[in-house]
């Protein structure tokens, strides 16, 4: 080895450390962001070292290409918080386009002599890139709403989508025993390609949580095969934690969303919509206005806000932290139920409060939250509905029995905000509108808390 | 450098279980920095595509390495970027020290 390849093995060393401290440091908020700055100093260190690489030639492309990257990376480092779950779809989108895109030129620059281990990992790592560019696009148009949001489904969707996937696997296979054979590989990355479009069809947005985060799976196991085809350690260790970090995020997600993980795997999740809405009768709630909401508040000495993603479509996250502000003024303990699928990623929903300035010790997570209903004098539901619903506890005969949810009924009063008595996206009853101690609060949530703060406000002064 | 077979799965294998072990600690509060975080990371893939393009062996190679550049590049930017801007709004309640 010469002296800079020396030099290159150890700042990639350095590189993997930092990344690993960097993930490490994420664990607590306090060293979170010491994580992002170890993250980047082993970035630079690994882009600055491969610039010193003594094969590069031609400094002129990689240059306009830096800064081109940079000039479109800070504007989606800017977007909104209630876009980021479409920008880490887009982002998932880039990361899989450069993955195949190097992958199919260390193809044509190999072909037709690539050994079976090569051809075998280099094949991976384009069927998983593809799949996960076209996929991620898609996912991210419709979180964007620029596509359909509703799930598209039709007879044999799982049939055509095993039997494309099974296809490019057959290809691959064909193309590792004979790698001659190099008109088979636009094809291998074609059908994938398709592939990934077909995966999100039938899925729909409630779903995406799950689907973001296999994507992101997905995005870092074809990077750790890239890592494998060019022999570079740091790839390989970078993409096998974005793996499992993907892997683990959707095995929680599957769970909160009560689907078993096979049925992840397979992208097969916004199947079984079974509609039970049919025999809805009109049974009696009890209604209450803001005025008779706020007495309520005003009164209880423990009470747990449980949002859900209807609170961030109404932008009504700054009117909640108006709210908590005037009740913890009057002494009342408020704290915050935040269900693992509230939102439309992973931890979206502790984003949007970050966001508006609620303290994160505040946030509690489904299991340390449920323990803490049966003393809690009021439950305020606001833009959540299925994640709410006891049905999931004790009626065996509803879709969603065995999903956890947030044992709100056990609250002395449940204070439920919403439009109307249309059902979740589900389209399943919730039974605990109908309680004793549920009130239902009716109107835009954004606007009904306003009108709570300005009780609140008015009976102080 | 070329890499064998045994010592890249070792390699993987190994990075595999630290970042189980490492992520399964990451709070559910912070899940969504985690992703854009690990993304920004993932796309050290970055220097795959700058020897492509700077060794341009091809000129196939050097035109998608360059594109590959740009999307990776724009994945490391704005994925360090809005990793710290939400990271910076996560705040203790007042005087309560962990």
């Amino acid at each position: 080895m010469f002296a800079s390849e020396y030099i290159l093995e150890i700042a990639y060393l350095i590189a993997t450390a930092l990344f690993v401290l960097s993930l490490k440091w994420l664990s607590s908020p306090v060293t979170a962001r010491r994580g992002v700055l170890a993250g980047e100093i082993g970035m630079l260190l690994a882009v600055a070292g491969t610039l010193l690489h003594k094969g590069i030639v031609d400094y002129t492309w990689i240059a306009s290409a830096l800064v081109l990257g940079t000039i479109i990376g800070v504007p989606l480092g800017r977007v909104a918080m209630t876009a980021v779950p479409q920008r880490t779809a887009l982002s998932h989108a880039f990361g899989a386009l450069c993955v195949t895109l190097v992958g199919t030129a260390e193809f044509y620059l190999r072909a037709p002599n690539v050994p079976k281990f090569m051809m075998s990992v280099l094949s991976l790592e384009v069927i998983l890139g593809a799949l996960t560019f076209t996929g991620s696009l898609m996912a991210a148009g419709k979180l964007q709403e620029v596509l359909p949001q509703r799930p598209i489904t039709y007879k044999g969707q799982n049939f055509v989508n095993l039997g494309l996937l099974a296809v490019s696997v057959g290809i691959a296979v064909m193309l590792v025993l004979h790698p001659e054979k190099m008109m088979l590989f636009p094809l291998m990355i074609g059908i994938p390609l398709v592939f990934g479009v077909m995966m999100i069809i039938p899925i729909g947005g409630a779903d995406m949580p799950t689907v973001i985060s296999l994507l992101n799976s997905y995005a870092g196991l074809s990077a750790a095969a890239m890592g494998f085809v060019l022999g570079n350690k740091l790839l390989i260790v970078a993409g096998a934690l974005d793996g499992a970090s993907g892997f683990i995020l959707s095995v929680n997600m599957s769970k909160a969303m009560n689907r078993s993980f096979t049925n992840v795997l397979f992208g097969a999740f916004g199947q079984e919509q079974v509609s039970v809405a049919g025999k809805t009768e009109a049974r009696p709630v009890r209604s209450a206005s803001p005025e008779e909401a706020a007495g309520i508040l005003a009164a209880a000495s423990k009470v747990v806000i449980v949002p859900g993603y209807g609170m961030a479509v109404a932008q009504a996250q700054h009117k909640v932290r108006e709210l908590y502000d005037a009740l913890s003024k009057r002494g009342v303990d408020v704290k915050f139920g935040i269900h693992p699928v509230a939102g439309r990623m992973p931890g979206h929903m502790n984003v949007l409060l970050a966001e508006a300035d609620i303290p994160y010790d505040r946030l509690l997570e489904m299991e340390d939250i449920n323990g803490d209903f049966p003393q809690t004098d009021v439950a305020l539901i606001i833009g959540a509905n299925d994640v709410t619903n006891p049905a999931a506890r004790e009626d065996q005969s509803s879709p969603i029995y065995g999903m956890p949810i947030l044992d709100v009924d056990k609250a002395r009063t449940v204070m439920v905000i919403k439009r109307s008595m249309g059902a979740g996206f589900a389209g399943i009853e919730n039974p605990l509108y109908y309680l004793d101690k549920t009130l239902m609060l009716f109107g835009d949530a954004k606007n009904f808390v306003g009108s709570i703060v300005r009780e609140l406000s008015g009976g102080h002064g | 450098m070329q890499l064998d077979l045994i010592t890249g799965l070792y390699v993987f294998l190994l990075a595999a279980f630290i970042g189980f072990e490492v992520i399964r600690r990451v709070s559910p509060l912070l899940h969504t920095p985690l992703m854009s975080l690990t993304n920004a990371l993932d796309a050290i893939a970055v220097v795959g595509a700058i020897i492509l393009a700077g060794e341009g062996k091809s000129m196939l190679a050097k035109i998608l390495g360059t594109i590959a550049i740009v999307a990776a590049t724009s994945n490391i930017v704005g994925g360090f970027i809005i990793t710290d801007r939400m990271l910076k709004m996560f705040k203790a309640s007042g005087p309560r020290k962990p």
